[in-house]
């Protein structure tokens, strides 16, 4: 085949044999393991407490590597094998760090009428780093294109570190938006 | 824990929402970030008043008080939502069964952002309409399924959770009726397919979201094992109005076999998008152009999506099409979710398509093969056209994987692709030829993809 090749998605699944980065954190704090016990008792079957585990988890480690993973099958003594399973299907468990600052550009249909092309690469001119390549140098900035958002009618819309959306972002609210992560205006990543 | 603050976007209202014409059933307040609370939903908005009705009446009669309203799921199949309770098996002399209900709060569908906007202004319409749901089924355990990104409004609505739980309508023996409700949030992770009803399971109990094989239903085998009904943010937070005015009081909105108001959620080239809580069966021009100001770019409208991204694409012979689930169906798309997504004369249809089918591709959960294969092969050969190394044959390519995909796969997100895809490619087929001969859009107003530097 010669025709080009759509580009990947910036949340890339893991290529077959891919190693995952080490977290500096091996195993959860007893607080955190405490703190799953109790969401997995509320459901009738602990299994169920994954996908709530994998967030804590992201919480602690920073991000979801094996580390985390196997993490999230110790406290909750379920195989490791589903956690993976689970943590590579849902996009919002990274694999690998984020930035500080992590910058989320809606660029579906509705969004991309209204400018998210131009919006995604102006976030990564502004923060120097490519969508889904990483952190930035300094650590302060990464970017990834996601699917629709939910604020279609006030796009393009971007979300930082999973606080309340930016809407209706056009270059000068950008710089705005830019200037908050730098005072610390959003919520820590994962917190 | 954080209450939002900062003001939102959105557009809620027009001229004339809120009067008999135009009746404000889901929108109550909103805008307004001080109206989440539970004292503000009581006591300006007629708050839990169905709810003390419902708890009065047997569970069977709330069932029939729910059919008679005629409500239809406003999550995208359009199913009649008394009808489903109804599949609820009933507990015996030998068998006592545990019931779950289930809400559908994933809100992924592109175009779409009406329960975003019952979340963050009515919490409590919707934890109304879960007491009455639940009540009317005798589940015990609701659990409302929130996709991940909305953080700060799983925040709220667990706010919004306790202060009832304070007051007494949930918990042990809600109101001195006998009935128990707790009602749990289960946060997503990121993936489409999760609103899907059964993937949307199998999310709940920690596995990949991936549908099931149906049969068995959820009303027979949904969540652990037991009897599961679920529905839509929006088709729960209505039951609550219902059972305030009566079945038969709300199904004298909108047209005989389609009734209420359902939010309409209009983005895309248009002047004023936002959130139009309109009776269902107003004709969509009339909301394009009397309502919501025609274009935004003052070029013509090409095309409309009228249901979400899932939905067949309208063109202008279609504008006049009044929007309830039979008519829109009639006029070769689907009312689904209400995601109104309007595209001008300046937008590229070989962008728009390959900007969909690439969303499809990538949410495509990949149990089956023609949903797999078929969406990234329709996504790479929509990618060598949009850049220019289309050949005369990719036409009939694709118009022939189609039938391939289509009514041949595990879920509807099979079928999702190849409404927007055959729609398209039928209606626009010049631009697409223009593209193949001329090696470049036939117009480009806007770019809707970034990296792709072809022409
Ligand atoms: C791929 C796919 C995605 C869906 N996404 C959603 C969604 O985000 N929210 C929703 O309420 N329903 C969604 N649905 C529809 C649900 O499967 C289901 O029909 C709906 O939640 C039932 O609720 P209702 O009867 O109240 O409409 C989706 C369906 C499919 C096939
Ligand atoms: S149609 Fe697609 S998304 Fe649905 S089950 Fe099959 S592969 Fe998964
Ligand atoms: S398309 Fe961007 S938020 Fe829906």
């Amino acid at each position: 085949m010669n025709h080009p090749q759509p580009p990947e998605t910036s949340d890339k699944p893991l290529a077959t044999g891919e190693r995952l980065p080490k977290t500096e954190l091996k195993d959860f704090g007893p607080e955190a393991v405490k703190e799953i016990l109790a969401i997995a008792a509320k459901y009738p079957d602990k299994l169920a407490a994954t996908l709530p585990a994998l967030h804590i988890a992201q919480r602690d480690f920073g991000f979801v590597g094996l580390d985390a993973m196997k993490a999230v099958a110790k406290a909750l003594s379920i195989p490791e094998g589903h956690v993976f399973g689970v943590a590579s299907f849902y996009s919002m468990y990274q694999k690998h760090p984020v930035g500080r600052h992590h910058i989320q550009v809606c660029t579906n249909i509705s969004c991309a009428l209204r400018g998210a092309a131009k919006l995604l690469e102006k976030v990564s001119e502004r923060t120097g780093v490519e969508p889904g390549a990483g952190p930035s140098a300094d650590g302060e900035w990464s970017v990834e294109e996601v699917e629709c958002l939910a604020s279609c009618g006030s796009g393009p819309c971007l979300q930082v570190n999973h606080d309340i959306y930016d809407e209706d972002v056009d270059e000068a609210k950008l710089e705005s938006i830019l200037e908050g992560c730098k005072r610390g205006e959003y919520r820590a990543w994962a917190k | 824990m954080a209450i939002r603050t900062k003001p939102d976007h959105q557009r809620y209202t027009f001229e004339g929402f809120g009067s008999a014409k135009y009746p404000n059933l889901m929108l109550r307040g909103a805008g307004d970030l001080n109206n989440w609370p539970l004292a503000v939903y009581e006591s300006k908005h007629e708050g839990y008043a169905g709810m003390r009705k419902a708890l009065q009446m047997e569970p069977g009669a709330v069932i029939e008080d729910v059919k008679t309203s005629g409500i239809r799921g406003r999550g995208g199949a359009g199913f009649p939502a008394g009808l489903k309770w109804s599949f609820m098996p009933k507990d015996t002399a030998e068998r006592k069964f545990t019931r779950y209900l289930v809400i559908n709060a994933d809100e992924g569908e592109p175009g779409t952002f009406k329960d975003r906007a019952i979340l963050e202004y009515n919490p409590h319409q919707l934890i109304e309409g879960c007491i009455i749901a639940a009540y009317a089924m005798q589940a015990n355990t609701c659990y409302v399924y929130i996709r991940g990104e909305f953080l700060w409004l799983i925040e709220k609505l667990e706010a919004a959770i306790e202060e009832a739980k304070a007051k007494g309508y949930l918990g042990k023996d809600i109101l001195g009726s006998g009935f128990d409700l707790e009602i749990l949030v289960h946060r997503g992770a990121g993936a489409y397919i999760c609103g899907e009803e059964t993937a949307l399971l199998n999310s709940l109990e920690g596995r990949r979201g991936e549908p099931r094989v149906k049969p068995p239903f959820p009303a027979a085998k949904g969540v652990f094992g037991a009897p599961t009904t679920i529905n839509n943010v929006e088709t729960i937070a209505a039951v609550a109005p219902i059972l305030r005015m009566g079945g038969a009081e709300y199904a004298k909105l909108g047209t005989p076999k389609n009734t209420g108001t359902r939010v309409f959620c209009l983005s895309g080239h248009i002047k004023r998008p936002g959130l139009y809580e309109l009776p269902l069966g107003v004709p969509l021009d009339f909301i394009l152009n009397d309502l919501a100001g025609g274009s935004s770019t003052g070029k013509k409208i090409k095309a409309v999506i009228p249901g979400g991204a899932s939905a067949p694409v309208f063109s202008e012979k279609e504008f006049s099409t009044p929007m309830d689930f039979d008519a829109v169906r009639n006029a070769g798309s689907m009312a689904g979710s209400g995601g109104v997504i309007v595209l001008d004369e300046d937008t590229c249809m070989v962008q728009a398509c390959l900007r969909l089918i690439r969303f499809y591709a990538h949410e495509s959960c990949g149990q089956c093969t023609p949903c797999r294969e078929g969406c990234n092969w329709m996504e790479m050969i929509l990618h060598r056209i949009e850049h220019g190394q289309g050949r005369t044959e990719d036409l009939d390519l694709l118009a022939s994987m189609t039938p391939n995909i289509a009514g041949k796969t595990l879920c509807a997100l099979g079928d999702a692709a190849c409404g927007p895809m055959d729609s398209i490619l039928q209606k626009f087929r010049h631009e697409f030829v223009h593209h193949i001969e001329h090696k470049t859009c036939m117009v480009s107003g806007h770019r809707l993809l970034a990296h792709v530097g072809a022409h």
